[in-house]
C-alpha cells in the first residue's frame, strides 16, 4: 500500500504493513523532551520511567528565571536528571530553545517519532522526523511508559517546483503558503518535490516549525542530499529515512513556484490568510523589531541579521532585539563577529531563551506598540500586551525594517 | 470521570487561540487565578458568569497554538465539557489527557444558541438540544480515548498503573494537582 511520510512511519512502528487515515495508532517514542516550564511547579517525581536514554530535558522558556516560580523549577529538574540519570540534561550555560539543542544534539532522527512539550516540536520535520508538541501531561505520560496514540490524518502535500531566490527565506515560503491556503487543523503537511534541493536546512525547519501556525499535526520534509549532509556533519548515522511513496494518497497537492515568491509579511492576529507581499503593505511604523526564536534565531539568521546591520544604524524610536536559538549558536556567532556586528548597529543580543517570543520576558511589548517579529506567533497578545499589532516577517525584512523604522522589503537595503 | 455531561452552553465563535485562554501573564499565576482570565480579551468577565457543570460550544479551529494546560483552566473554573465544530488536535489531546470530555459537532455554533441546555455522550456520540429539542451523532471516538476521559486524564491512569504513588490517584482527578505536578507547556 502507497503512504505519505507520516503513515510511513506509523506503519513501521505499529510493526503492522500499512495505516489508513482515521486509524488509531499506539506507538513508541524515540525521544521525548521536557521543558523547564514543567518543572516550576510542585513537580510530581514519577516512581519510575521508560527509558532514561529516550528522554532529554531542556531549560528554555524562562531562563534565566525571570520569577521566583520558574526559580524553583531548576533544582526539581536538577534533582529529576540526576535521580534517573538523564544523561541529555541542557540545563542553563548548555541549554538552548528545545528545538535547536534537539537539531543541534542530533535528537530527531529520519523516520522516527519525537515528542516534546512545546508547539514548534513538528519543527524536527525539518529532519525527517514524526515530531510534534504534546500537552505536559501527555509528555510526562510518555516518560514513564514510552508510548501514545496518534490518529492518523489525511496529509497535504507541498509540490516544491523551481528554485528558490537568495532574497527569499523559509519564513518568506511559509508566510506566502499561509496567507494563500489557510488553517489545516487535523492535517498533516508534506514538503518535497525538485525545488526542494534549493531550501537550505534553516529554512526548511523555520517552515516545518510554523506549521503548528497552521493548526496542522506533523509538518515533515522529504529526506534528501541536503538532510544527509547535514546529519553527517553532527554525527547522526544508522536511521532509516521515511520517503513518502510515488502514488501515496494526498488530501490536496498544491504546487509552489519557489522563484515567483517575494519577501512577505503576515499582519497582526494570525498567519493564516492573512498576508501580503512586503512590497504591498505601504508604510508601517514599528516600535520593536525581534529576530530570535526557534523558528528563526538559528545561526544563517543571526549571519542574514549581521550583513544587513553591518556599517548600520537602528532607527531612533526601534528597539531591535536578537536572542540566538541556543548557546551554542549565540557562541559560533560571536566567534564568528556578526553579534558585534548587530550590537554595533544599536541591537540589545539577549541570553538565549523563548522569553521575548511568547510574551514572558525579555521584551514585552506594551499597549499601541507595533512590533515587526521574526518568531513563531503573533496572536493578539502573544508577546505581551493585548492592545500591541505584532507583524511577522522573515530575520532580513525585521534587520531591514530596523533600520529604516517602518515595515521594509530586504530588497531595498544596499548592503 | 462521567462520559455524558449535560449542561447549559456558553456558544464562542472560530478560531479561539490558546493566548486568548491562557495568555503568557497568567502562567505567572497559581491554576486557579490563571483561570480568571479565560477569554479575558474575548469576553471580559466570562468567568465571573460561568457556572459549575456548564459547557462551552465553540467554532472552527478551536485552541489553536501553545501546549500549555489549558483544559486544565477550565477544569478549574467548573466545566464539563467542551464541544466545538473543529479543535486543534493538540488542544483536543489536552482535554482528553485532562479528563475533560471533549466532542467534535460540525455545525455545533448552529445547533446550540449561548443558554440552551445541551446533552452530549462522549461515549456514544449522541448529542441533544434539551431547549429546541434538536439532536444528532457523530462519530464515537475510540476507546482507547475514552478510556482516558474516563480515568479523569492521564496522571490518574499513571498512578492506578504504579507510575505515580496509587494514593495519589484522587488527587490528581484535581485540575489544581494535575496541573501543577506535569507543570506548564508552551
Amino acid at each position: 500500500m502507497s503512504m505519505t511520510i507520516i503513515e510511513k512511519i506509523f506503519a513501521r512502528k505499529t510493526g503492522v504493513g500499512a495505516v489508513s487515515v482515521g486509524e488509531t495508532v499506539v506507538v513508541d517514542v524515540d525521544m521525548t523532551v521536557l521543558i523547564d516550564l514543567q518543572f516550576a511547579t510542585m513537580w510530581l517525581e514519577p516512581l519510575r520511567i521508560h527509558d532514561a536514554d529516550k528522554l532529554a530535558i531542556v531549560m528554555d522558556h524562562a531562563v534565566p528565571a525571570p520569577t521566583i516560580k520558574d526559580a524553583a523549577g531548576g533544582p526539581h529538574a536538577r534533582k529529576f536528571a540526576a535521580k534517573f540519570g538523564i544523561d541529555r540534561f541542557y540545563d542553563v550555560g548548555r541549554h538552548g530553545i528545545c528545538h535547536q539543542v534537539i537539531a543541534e544534539n542530533g535528537l530527531a532522527r529520519p523516520g522516527e517519532i519525537l515528542a516534546c512539550t512545546d508547539s514548534h516540536t513538528c519543527a524536527a520535520g525539518a529532519y525527517n522526523t514524526a515530531a510534534r508538541g504534546l500537552g505536559p501531561a501527555e509528555v510526562y505520560s510518555i516518560m514513564c511508559t514510552g508510548s501514545t496514540w496518534f490518529q492518523v490524518a489525511p496529509t497535504i502535500r507541498y509540490q516544491l517546483e523551481g528554485v528558490k531566490p537568495d532574497t527569499v527565506s523559509g519564513k518568506d515560503i511559509f508566510l506566502h503558503i499561509a496567507n494563500e491556503y489557510g488553517d489545516a487543523a487535523n492535517l498533516n503537511l508534506e514538503f518535497g518535490g525538485p525545488g526542494l534541493a534549493s531550501i537550505p536546512m534553516h529554512d526548511r525547519r523555520t517552515i516545518a516549525t510554523q506549521g503548528a501556525e497552521v493548526s496542522a499535526d506533523f509538518s515533515t520534509f522529504e529526506p534528501d542530499e541536503v538532510l544527509t549532509a547535514f546529519l553527517d556533519e553532527r554525527g547522526v548515522a544508522g536511521y532509516d529515512a521515511a520517503a513518502p511513496d510515488p502514488d501515496a494518497t494526498y488530501r490536496d497537492v498544491r504546487q509552489v513556484d519557489l522563484a515567483a515568491l517575494e519577501p512577505y509579511v503576515a499582519r497582526p492576529g494570525t498567519v493564516s490568510r492573512n498576508g501580503l507581499p512586503v512590497s504591498q503593505l505601504g508604510k508601517q511604523k514599528i516600535d520593536q523589531a525581534f529576530i530570535g526564536s526557534c523558528a528563526n534565531g538559528q545561526l544563517e539568521d543571526l549571519e542574514i541579521a549581521a550583513d544587513m546591520l553591518r556599517g548600520k544604524t537602528v532607527a531612533t524610536g526601534v528597539r531591535l532585539l536578537v536572542t540566538p536559538a541556543s548557546q551554542a549558536v549565540y557562541r559560533e556567532a560571536m566567534r564568528l563577529g556578526y553579534l558585534q556586528d548587530i550590537a554595533d548597529a544599536g541591537a540589545v543580543i539577549t541570553n538565549s531563551t523563548c522569553g521575548a517570543c511568547f510574551g514572558y520576558h525579555m521584551g514585552v511589548v506594551g499597549p499601541g506598540e507595533v512590533c515587526l517579529t521574526s518568531s513563531t506567533r503573533n496572536f493578539t497578545g502573544r508577546m505581551g500586551s493585548p492592545e500591541a499589532q505584532i507583524f511577522m516577517a522573515s530575520p532580513a525584512t525585521v534587520a531591514a525594517s530596523a533600520i529604516t523604522g517602518h515595515i521594509t522589503d530586504p530588497r531595498s537595503v544596499t548592503r | 470521570m462521567t462520559l455524558a455531561i449535560t449542561g447549559k452552553v456558553w456558544v464562542f465563535g472560530d478560531d479561539l487561540n490558546t493566548d486568548a485562554m491562557y495568555p503568557a501573564f497568567a502562567m505567572k499565576m497559581d491554576p486557579p487565578e490563571a483561570a480568571r482570565h479565560i477569554f479575558y480579551e474575548v469576553r471580559p468577565g466570562w468567568t465571573d458568569q460561568v457556572s459549575a457543570g456548564d459547557i462551552v460550544v465553540a467554532g472552527k479551529n478551536f485552541g489553536l497554538g501553545s501546549s500549555r494546560p489549558v483544559a486544565a483552566l477550565f477544569t478549574e473554573l467548573g466545566v464539563a465539557g467542551l464541544v466545538a465544530e473543529e479543535f486543534n488536535s493538540l488542544f483536543f489531546r489536552n482535554a482528553v489527557n485532562a479528563g475533560l470530555p471533549a466532542m467534535t459537532i460540525p455545525d455545533a455554533t448552529t445547533m446550540f444558541d449561548e443558554g440552551d441546555i445541551g446533552a452530549f455522550d462522549i461515549s456514544t456520540g449522541e448529542w441533544r438540544n434539551e431547549t429546541t429539542g434538536a439532536s444528532g451523532s457523530v462519530p464515537k471516538l475510540p476507546d482507547l480515548i475514552l478510556e482516558i476521559i474516563a480515568s479523569g486524564g492521564v496522571l490518574p491512569r499513571l498512578a492506578a498503573q504504579g507510575y505515580l504513588p496509587a494514593e495519589l490517584g484522587d488527587l490528581l482527578r484535581s485540575s489544581t494537582v494535575a496541573i501543577r505536578g506535569a507543570g506548564s507547556g508552551a
